[in-house]
């Protein structure tokens, strides 16, 4: 009888010590990709700091942000913390998932100066631009390019093409001396397999094609509005600019890319690299240290770039702020976290592991640019981003930029003009409907 | 107590005397009503509260992700603004398209099959199996695989084309090409649901007397005429029976295409439910999806009624 109190006894301080475990867990949510690996190694430290435990919940990128949405719109208590993506600071903020961070930041002295404006400005502010913080720059990203460095440095491709262009075979820096390369190695056999110019992104369900697109339109100078905040777009969507623009991103779809990829986003373009189908490809900067640690392709055999610049220099943001959900009932674990990740040591291990740091501590460190070969690419791209629509209907203006763009790209519906002018048509609405027009 | 009491007379007997008082009261139509009342009970809950709450949210302009807004009675401007909507029209097009075309192949592979199967040969029973396999598999595990199967550079189908008519597998995109894609749906779909049609005709064929095809033969009839005046009308309300069914799901389809195409290219393969549920659970346009759903229940709730009815006509016949 003694024996089986013992037991009893013992269980219930084993049961009352997990029940104590788990009440200290909290859930962090974000993408299933390269750099939420990181954190989760990252993140062992934080345990070690303070024993509060972390849970993780990665979806995969194409079903992301429906399944999270649908999470902070239900006022679920999944996640403590939420690493979204930068267009949902506006829902965030204005629908209240987000907890507002200003007084938090300056009871513990977290000051928003130590992080890239850029950063701060688009994931972390809403309204835009002014000093409201719903969340602290997370993982800085951008789209940006990688190519096959060790077929552009073949001497006898690098004199045929110095022949045909007149120039060396090296990285572009315009949009059009891009799609000179993409198409001087389309259908070209190099070690006896036929591979193609470029992978651009062509996805028609979440973001993909327009992420690619307007990547093209800024680097021709493109905007969304004509005075920022007016909701003024005739004019400034379908500008001149953005329609050659969008018309050389077809040019390249058509003339440069592998046959198959008409659906094609961050997974396909790793594909298409990685199988040797394409000289050169975009993806996010946050798939960068993965590409260059690549047994088959990386390491000697791959070079980055940044966006080629046209009329400007422009990039697509990429990346996320980390937010406290406000429906979590673990506020105070999920602010301890976020006081810990900001701290500069935490930022240089972040990077260290694959993350990419906003923290100037990490950027300006003299040694940054030469800690891995995009780093540079890296800082250059985050002076020209801009970013989609952070409005609270970011998903219904995105979801008409998807359908007008991939009709007219990938299935030659009417021409780029009319694109533009529906896509006006499109925003227009759902601006009148939010009262904004 | 007597051992060949039926199971009712035990449960008589076994029922405390108070509730047996209680319950003897009752008439026969109120005890019928305690019994589907539970059902009753359960299908207004899950099928009609659910349907008269979203024909009122299609009068309002409400969003369930933005409940800090409220929602405001729009009368029928939801309704107005979907029914003048090109892109509305256009996916009701796709969606007619891909029912129609769907239907002709399975219905049409579906007989022939069924009547080739209905013959006695060896491994009938084998064939019968693997033919069947299609329709057990999820849909989202069929547009996968079909994904893979038409890929330009490594897809099977690419090369089964290719081996019959000499074009390069690589010249041509099955998912990623307007004129194509709406086929490779098609395709898929058929492929998948061929096997239903075919055991629904088979039990019709099945139904069908040995003695009217004897009577048939004394009558000297060829088989041509035995197919056209005994197999067809005989197997006609199954076939119908089979439109009945496909037509409804075909209508409602969206995992099989949204794995193979998401809509595209552009919206050549956009179906109306693929448009819906972008609609509803993307754009969070509550309203405005509620009204597209009842348009969408009206469309096949109308179609379905006139069928029905034809088909009752042709079963009296």
């Amino acid at each position: 009888m003694r024996t089986l109190k013992r037991c009893l006894l013992a269980s219930a301080v084993v049961l009352s010590g997990a029940n104590y475990a788990a009440a200290e867990d909290i859930t962090l949510c974000w993408a299933a990709w390269d750099p939420a690996n990181a954190l989760v190694e990252l993140s062992k430290d934080f345990t070690a700091a303070t024993g509060i435990g972390m849970k993780f919940e990665f979806v995969p990128w194409p079903n992301f942000a429906d399944r999270m949405l649908n999470e902070l719109n239900s006022g679920g208590k999944l996640c403590d913390l939420m690493i979204g993506d930068s267009q949902w600071i506006g829902g965030g903020a204005e629908n209240g998932h987000y907890v507002k961070l200003n007084d938090f930041f300056d009871k513990e002295g977290i000051s928003m100066d130590d992080f890239a404006p850029a950063t701060v400005y688009a994931y972390s502010t809403w309204p835009k631009g002014t000093p409201n913080y719903y969340a602290l720059p997370a993982m800085g990203d951008a789209n940006a390019w990688f190519y096959r460095k060790d077929w552009f440095s073949r001497p006898e491709l690098q004199a045929e093409f110095k022949a045909k262009y007149g120039r060396d075979l090296a990285a572009p820096t315009t949009q059009l001396e891009l799609k000179d390369i993409a198409e001087f190695f389309q259908g070209r056999q190099i070690d006896g397999k036929t591979v193609y110019g470029a992978n651009i992104f062509t996805e028609r369900g979440s973001e993909g094609i327009t992420m690619g697109v307007l990547g093209t339109l800024f680097a021709w100078g493109a905007k969304f509005e004509n005075t920022p905040g007016t909701y003024d777009m005739q004019g400034a969507v379908n500008s001149a600019e953005a329609v050659e623009a969008l018309e050389f991103y077809k040019e390249l779809y058509k003339c440069c890319t592998a046959p198959g990829y008409t659906d094609s986003y961050m997974q396909e373009s790793l594909d298409a690299f990685k199988s040797g189908q394409v000289a050169m490809a975009m993806n996010w900067f946050a798939f960068f240290p993965g590409l260059y640690k690549d047994e088959q392709v990386g390491g000697d055999r791959i070079g980055f770039f940044v966006n080629p610049k046209q009329n400007v220099e422009g990039s697509m943001l990429g990346g996320q702020g980390i937010s406290v959900v406000s429906y979590s009932d673990k506020k105070d674990a999920a602010l301890a976290y976020i006081k810990w990740f900001a701290q500069p040591d935490v930022q240089k291990k972040w990077w260290s592991l694959g993350g990419y740091s906003c923290h100037l501590a990490v950027l300006k460190d003299p040694s940054f640019v030469e800690s891995q070969p995009f780093a540079a690419d890296f800082l250059k791209a985050m002076d020209s981003v801009q970013d989609f629509w952070q409005e609270p209907a970011y998903a219904e203006l995105l979801l008409a930029m998807q359908k007008r763009l991939h009709d007219y790209v990938v299935a030659d519906v009417g021409t780029a003009q009319e694109a533009l002018d529906l896509l006006i048509k499109d925003w227009t609405e759902v601006f009148e409907d939010e009262g904004k027009l | 107590m007597a051992t060949n009491d039926t199971p009712l007379e035990r449960i008589a007997r076994a029922t405390p005397d108070s509730l047996a008082g209680r319950v003897g009261g009752l008439g026969d139509r109120a005890i019928a009503w305690i019994f589907i009342a539970p059902t009753i009970v359960l299908l207004l809950a899950i099928n009609i509260f659910p349907l008269i709450w979203t024909i009122n949210l299609s009068f309002t302009n409400y969003r369930a992700n933005r409940l800090t807004l409220g929602s405001e009675y729009v009368g029928l401007r939801n309704y107005e603004r979907i029914l003048t909507d090109p892109d509305i029209w256009h996916n009701m097009q796709v969606t007619a398209h891909f029912l129609f075309w769907t239907i002709f192949f399975q219905v049409l592979i579906g007989f022939a099959l069924a009547w080739l199967i209905n013959r006695n040969f060896r491994g009938n029973a084998f064939w019968t199996t693997v033919i069947v396999l299609p329709m057990m598999l999820s849909p989202a595990v069929v547009g996968n695989f079909w994904t893979f199967l038409y890929q330009p550079q490594i897809g099977l189908f690419n090369y089964v084309v290719s081996f019959f008519t000499g074009v390069d597998p690589a010249s041509f995109q099955m998912i990623g090409s307007v004129r194509l894609a709406p086929w490779a749906i098609v395709i898929a779909d058929t492929w998948m649901w061929t096997p239903f049609v075919m055991l629904i005709c088979l039990a019709g064929l099945r139904s069908i007397p040995g003695y009217i095809y004897e009577a048939a033969e004394i009558d000297r009839a060829s088989k041509w005429r035995q197919f056209w005046t005994i197999t067809i009308p005989m197997v006609l309300p199954f076939l119908m029976l089979a439109v009945l069914f496909r037509g409804i799901e075909n209508f409602k389809m969206f995992d099989l295409v949204v794995e193979l195409t998401s809509g595209g290219p552009g919206s050549t393969t956009e179906l109306a439910s693929i448009n819906l549920k972008r609609e509803a659970f993307e754009k969070w346009r509550t309203g405005y999806s509620s009204a597209f759903a009842i348009i969408l229940f009206v469309t096949v709730f109308g179609l379905a009624n006139i069928y029905v009815k034809a088909l009752n006509r042709v079963k009296s016949r």
